[in-house]
């Protein structure tokens, strides 16, 4: 394993790393921390000019304000019901699709590919229109389904990108040994290929919850009431018309983003090495 | 490539299907389907469809007029534009620190003691929490007056540089705060990517003596490639994405020095005071065109790398 | 949905008070708007009457947060438009006027005397002589100041400009900013320019410009210019207000770091919330620059209109008509915290919205809407960018000015 093991290092060195891990985390995580101070800042805290110091008072209240001046609840359920079938959707089809570029070779292979790639890339803006026109046109404006939909087939870009580069990945023997063997492409799909490409659909669904939770562009576009809302578009109901709450914002900030580092925490334990090693007998 | 006709196992019939021939060529095209057809109606389709809005004038409310090339001519003169322009190539340039920075963070934290699983999560964090948030935070160190990071320049130096106010330094201040997430993001790549290591290659190198940065750059990297492609990709995509940063921070300014070519299309088609959408739909088609540069090129070097190994 | 429920249960509750006969059907306004929690409330409870006096009638209000508002209200009007939306006045609704997305509501002012009742916003709610919605509320600009600095190095409430610059330079030498603001949203360096143009050349030079009929690079524009650059130059606004909010910018006032500021009444909860009081905060409106010039001000208008794609304009109209009441609009601005309309309405006790009553009741010069709802949008983004600019770096006037007229040939077509 990369690096060396520090199991096998010496007693100082161990020890060295122990205490650099909290002191590296503290460091890095430094603008969090003061996102999480404002969020238990008093607004006459902000008013008064007090952005970095102690502050004068904890108020816890600002997460229940946040509960309560705005239907965030509702606000965070749709954001589960839009990002989860979002993620299953996008990474089934990718695995689908990564398969197709990853293990054929056939002429419209490379373009297709480069098809996938180029769409991933373009400004979301670009698409807002027409996008908008479409799903209008489809009766799902305004709602989650609506958003489900636009998710799952933008996110499907990268997701075959992530998903054929690790299938190229992984070692061709297993796939021609069970041809040889007669078993049908679709059965080596679902039960040779796809549990090799368990680590990487764990860290691929981390990645695509992420981007479709924090997505606030296109909640703004698709959906307009607090029924299919998400929460990132509802985090800025928090903000006043003229005077901004920080406080408040910091707080539902943390709130909302509970979620994918949960997920992530979660998926973690599917990130095993070696679990190609295993299968190549 | 030839199709391998599978040998007949004794349990199979004598007359296999047209399916059984043929499933090689077909399967590709039954995996792909609905995958493509989601992307092409949802993406490939509208951003065609934008890309010819850019020969219009339109408001986005009323009618629309044709303009031909006109709105290029007009970028082409824009002040604004090649701003821009100029500061996304200052983007490109450095988020490219992104993927070596979360390598090395990812090599960090690449150890079995306890409670590892909780750093590599909290390292992640960054990634997780809104972009708006990260700008705003960012804002506040900058700030003047009252920031950290004013407060810090000020007892180095005598007087206190506020990076958002200053045109010289404003992009930079902003990178910096992309880059934070941005990192967050290579080094979950790369954790995924040192995962998939094959171990005896490790141990071999390490019996022939090779250790530190010559077994990085010789053993490691080399088996990092998909990672590695994968990580300057999405590098390349945020930075010529970052929108939200830039909006949230500086809203483009002061007075438009800290524009990228994403704000100012939102600025001219959906902001409060834009509403030229063909306008907007030609900066946008610019944008996309320097992107299709850097996939080209990363596709390029991809197939020329799989063709050699 | 929470405010769904509240409005159709009053107006259930309502119904069965009246006794409505079984067949007459309920018909339905639908209301998007964008409000503060706080005027939410009373505006629900505006709706809320307005179903009691209109059994047949049932509102179904949609609340957007004020950002999210602006994009969204690109895409419902051609996509899925309520009978009734929120909105500004004066050139800021022109997109939507000349899209053809509002609907000429001219005939309500006319039946019911809006024109008298609502007079100070009627220019601004004029296009092409017609009107294209009903305003209810706005809020004055000014100079809001902190006492205490000013006892402290002997400053009097200045009358004209040159008065304050002088007390500018009382500051400067007691290490005290003259002025703060924060320009990092561009708006705030707007209503400085606004208020040295109304006060140098006058409301109708002011309008003539925002119109596109004037050159920026007029001798005029350049006299407003000078008199700014009086405060530019010496240095008596406060530094790296390209970096900073309104709200931050606030902070000073609130901390002692600076001493006056040009903003909106909306910033005074703000201002409190720091904690400065009735004592310490004072108001005085923008001093006089040019003598005879008759006294313009600057008073933003929000306003309601009926979309084109409205499904029951008629009852749309009814409840514009109510809207602009005095009763309705004196209990709307209460928990406002803003002005009314219409001139037989009370304001609240509050001295700073008596002052601003005062203020605005008595202007003959005209009520301005702000500069970048005056000027069409793109105008008014390159403008301010300039406006910022030129409080950076004065010296690039022409530069500017230049940059200015290039725009103005551009976009007004």
């Amino acid at each position: 394993m990369f690096p060396r093991p520090i199991e096998q290092t010496a007693p100082t060195t161990q020890l060295l790393y122990k205490l650099a891990l909290p002191a590296a985390l503290l460091l890095w995580l430094l603008p969090l921390l003061g996102v999480a101070v404002t969020s238990v800042r008093p607004s006459s805290d902000l008013a008064a000019g007090n952005y970095f110091g102690w502050p004068s008072a904890f108020a816890w209240q600002n997460y229940v304000e946040v509960f309560t001046n705005s239907p965030i609840g509702q606000y965070i359920l749709n954001s589960f019901k839009v990002t989860i079938p979002a993620v299953i959707g996008a990474v089934a089809l990718s695995c689908m699709t990564g398969f197709a570029l990853g293990i054929y070779k056939f002429r419209s292979n490379l373009l297709i590919f480069f098809l996938f790639v180029a769409g991933n890339f373009v400004p979301a803006q670009i698409l807002m229109i027409p996008v908008r026109n479409l799903t209008l046109q489809l009766g799902l404006y305004n709602s989650t389904s609506g958003l489900v939909l636009f998710h799952i087939a933008f996110q499907a870009g990268f997701c075959t990108l992530f998903m054929r580069n690790f299938i190229r990945a992984l070692p061709r023997e297993l796939i021609e040994a069970a041809r040889v063997e007669g078993v049908s492409e679709v059965r080596i799909f679902w039960y040779v290929v796809l549990p090799l490409m368990r680590p990487a659909l764990a860290a691929l669904a981390v990645l695509v919850f992420t981007f479709v939770w924090n997505d606030y562009f296109w909640a703004t576009v698709l959906t307009q009431s607090a029924a299919s809302q998400p929460v990132t578009a509802g985090l800025y109901a928090l903000n006043g018309q003229w005077i901004a709450a920080w406080q408040l914002v910091s707080a539902g900030s943390i709130v909302a983003a509970l979620p994918p580092v949960l997920m992530f925490f979660l998926m973690q334990r599917h990130f095993i090495a070696g679990l190609t090693l295993g299968a190549v007998k | 490539m030839a199709v391998a006709h599978p040998p007949l196992s004794r349990t199979e019939a004598p007359s296999r299907s047209w399916w059984r021939r043929n499933q090689q060529r077909i399967a590709p095209l039954i995996f792909l389907a609905p995958g493509l057809f989601m992307f092409a109606v949802y993406v490939l389709i509208p951003i065609v469809q934008s890309l010819w809005l850019g020969f219009y004038d339109w408001d986005g409310l009323g009618a629309r007029t044709w303009l031909g090339w006109a709105n290029y001519v007009e970028l082409w003169t824009d002040d604004a534009f090649w701003t821009s322009l100029k500061n996304n190539v200052i983007w490109l340039v450095l988020y490219m620190l992104a993927p070596p920075a979360g390598l090395l963070i990812a090599i960090f934290l690449n150890q079995n003691v306890t409670g590892i699983r909780v750093y590599k999560s909290l390292f992640f964090f960054p990634f997780v929490i809104s972009q708006v948030v990260v700008g705003l935070i960012f804002s506040w160190f900058y700030a003047p007056n009252f920031g950290l990071f004013y407060k810090l320049i000020e007892a180095v130096t005598g007087t206190g540089v506020a990076v958002l106010a200053d045109e010289r330094f404003v992009t930079y201040g902003i990178i910096a705060a992309g880059l934070w997430p941005q990192v967050a993001y290579c080094m979950i790549l790369y954790l995924t990517g040192l995962n998939s290591i094959a171990p005896e290659q490790v141990e071999a190198a390490r019996l022939d003596g090779a250790k530190g940065w010559r077994m990085l750059w010789h053993v490691i990297l080399p088996q990092l490639r998909p990672a590695t492609f994968i990580a300057v990709v999405v590098t390349v995509i945020g930075a010529l994405r970052s929108f939200d940063l830039v909006s949230i921070m500086t809203s483009g300014g002061p007075y438009g020095s800290s524009r990228v070519l994403s704000y100012y299309m939102y600025e001219q088609a959906l902001s409060e005071y834009g509403y030229r959408m063909g306008y907007g739909a030609a900066i946008a088609t610019v944008l996309f065109l320097i992107m299709m540069i850097f996939i080209s090129g990363f596709i390029w070097k991809m197939v020329r790398d799989e063709r050699e190994g | 949905m929470r405010l769904l429920s509240r409005s159709s249960l009053l107006a259930l509750a309502a119904g069965a008070l009246v006794a409505v006969p079984a067949t007459a059907q309920q018909r339905t306004l639908t209301y998007y708007g964008d409000f503060d929690p706080a005027p939410l409330a009373a505006f629900q409870t505006a709706i809320a009457e307005f179903e009691k006096a209109n059994p047949d009638i049932d509102v179904v209000f949609q609340n957007f947060d004020h950002e999210g508002y602006k994009t969204a209200i690109r895409n419902f009007l051609t996509a899925d438009p309520p009978d009734i939306a929120n909105w500004y006045a004066g050139n800021r609704m022109a997109p939507f006027v000349n899209g053809g997305q509002f609907m000429d509501v001219s005939d309500v002012w006319a039946e019911h005397g809006l024109a008298e009742s609502l007079a100070s916003a009627l220019p601004s709610m004029t296009l092409d002589g017609k009107q294209w919605g009903v305003p209810y509320t706005y809020y004055q600009w000014g100079i809001y100041f902190n006492r205490t600095l000013y006892d402290q190095v002997g400053a009097e409430v200045p009358s004209t400009w040159d008065e304050f610059i002088a007390n500018c330079a009382k500051f400067k030498e007691a290490g005290i900013d003259c002025v703060t603001t924060g320009t990092k949203a561009l708006w705030p360096a707007a209503g400085i320019f606004d208020y040295l143009d109304l006060r140098t050349n006058g409301y109708d030079f002011h309008m003539a410009l925002t119109n596109g009929e004037v050159p920026w690079t007029d001798d005029r524009v350049k006299a407003t210019f000078t008199e700014w650059a009086k405060l530019v130059e010496p240095g008596y606004v406060v530094a790296n207000h390209a970096a900073v909010d309104w709200q931050d910018a606030a902070a000073l006032l609130v901390q002692g770091k600076a001493a006056n500021f040009v903003i909106g009444n909306f910033a005074v909860p703000y201002f409190k919330d720091g904690g400065m009081t009735d004592e310490t905060l004072g108001f005085m409106p923008f001093p006089t620059i040019t003598p005879d010039v008759p006294r313009a001000e600057l008073a933003p208008i929000d306003s309601v209109h009926i979309t084109a794609g409205a499904k029951n304009p008629d009852d749309a109209k009814k409840f514009l008509a109510y809207l602009a009441t005095a009763e309705v609009q004196t209990k709307i601005n209460e928990a406002f915290g803003q002005l009314p309309i219409n001139k037989d309405s009370e304001v609240g006790d509050d001295p700073y919205l008596q002052a601003g009553f005062e203020l605005l009741s008595t202007t003959e010069g005209g009520i301005a809407q702000f500069f970048d709802r005056d000027a069409p949008a793109e105008m008014a983004k390159i403008a301010m960018e300039g406006f910022q600019q030129f409080m950076i770096k004065p010296d690039k006037l022409d530069d500017i000015l230049m940059r200015l007229e290039a725009a103005r040939g551009r976009v007004y077509k």
